[in-house]
């Protein structure tokens, strides 16, 4: 069944959310601390996990990767809902800083890959 | 009749939204197709797209949710908010491989650190070059530079005045706009083109909206492993911006 997808996904969401929450406080900080990559690991793990398996056929697995498929379209909405006047009236130094802090960052990656991979030879 | 229609879709907005963005991929897929030939993603254009209209209800409307802030637009707000956002992004973990988020270890880790710490270093010395000299502002700002959730949560624990906070939701903005932008156009050139490159790209960008906008329009396949490393940016940040980072200002300003 579809649905044991869905329900599946959900929960994972749903513990992942609650456990970077509660990250969150014990830190005590104002925010979800990686309850989405929670969420995700619990997905890979209970997916992979043999009594789940069995039970994840081809028809229940749609329910999950339906809403993976989703996830363009629902980036294309997100896109449409930011606050892109915000972005822009807030002068030259909010545009100056956002801008140059995407700049570094990226010049980091190769530093950075390249840096992990020499390790791990 | 109009009238109809109108509560119509105000009574469906969610759905709408559906319409909506299969309208906009379908148009942006086709001219993905016919004038670029292939050479930019339709899901790029269709970001942009978004964007584009996201500013346009701005200036109709003067709200902060873009197009979703005229009524008839309303569900976009809803099947782009952070709810499905994070559950589509959870689901693309199936099928993700377990290896590969491994074999990143450490250095992804790091890369949130980094990229916290490199985005507020940028964002005071722009504050400073603006004249900015006192050090809750600095590191306001700073905290704004790494995205625009950090920056109000660290302003409001340190006390900033409004139009500073404002300043800082304003970069933080402008950084998540400029990853959805900017990754596709660099992904070429700074190898951005595997699960180890993507996982060091989420820790480092850390904006949750740009990373996701950037990857789908680059390689949806890398969605999973930059999203796995995102996800813990904005936390990292407000743990360390209002506490060591401002620190670090204050004692750096005597």
């Amino acid at each position: 069944m579809i649905v044991y997808g869905v329900a599946l996904l959900a929960f994972c969401y749903l513990v992942g959310i609650y456990l970077g929450g509660l990250l969150g406080n014990l830190l005590g900080v104002d925010a979800n601390v990686g309850g989405v990559g929670i969420a995700m690991l619990l997905l890979i793990g209970l997916a992979a996990w043999s009594p789940v398996k069995v039970q994840l056929e081809p028809i229940t697995a749609t329910g999950i990767t339906f809403w993976s498929a989703m996830y363009i379209p629902i980036v294309i909405a997100m896109a449409a809902k930011q606050n892109v006047l915000g972005a822009l009236s807030g002068g030259w130094m909010a545009l100056l800083a956002g801008t140059l802090a995407v700049v570094a960052s990226f010049l980091m990656i190769p530093v950075l890959a390249r840096f992990g991979r020499h390790d791990h030879d | 009749m109009i009238e109809t229609l109108v509560a119509t879709i105000e009574a469906n907005a969610l759905i709408a939204a559906f319409v909506y963005v299969g309208l906009i991929l379908g148009i942006s897929n086709w001219c993905a197709r016919k004038i670029t030939h292939g050479r930019i993603h339709g899901s790029a254009i269709a970001i942009v797209v978004g964007l584009l209209l996201a500013y346009i209800g701005g200036i109709v409307t003067g709200g902060t949710k873009g197009l979703a802030d005229i009524a008839v637009f309303s569900g976009m707000a809803v099947l782009g908010g952070a709810m499905f956002r994070d559950f589509a992004i959870v689901a693309t973990a199936f099928g993700a491989e377990l290896s590969a988020l491994k074999e990143t270890g450490w250095v992804g880790a790091f890369s949130v650190v980094l990229g916290v710490v490199l985005s507020f270093v940028v964002g005071v010395l722009v504050a400073i070059g603006f004249g900015y000299s006192d050090p809750i502002s600095l590191t306001t700002i700073g905290a704004g530079a790494a995205t625009y959730i950090v920056g109000p949560v660290t302003g409001t624990a340190l006390g900033a005045s409004s139009d500073v906070v404002a300043l800082s939701v304003a970069a933080g903005l402008t950084k998540s706009i400029l990853v959805m932008v900017g990754t596709p156009l660099v992904a070429g050139r700074i190898g951005l083109d595997n699960p180890h490159a993507a996982m060091i790209y989420g820790g480092l960008m850390g904006t949750t909206s740009g990373v996701a906008a950037g990857l789908a329009a680059t390689d949806p396949k890398l969605v999973p492993y930059g999203a796995m490393t995102a996800t813990f940016y904005t936390g990292m940040g407000c743990l360390l911006a209002p506490s060591v980072l401002y620190f670090a200002v204050a004692w750096l300003l005597g």
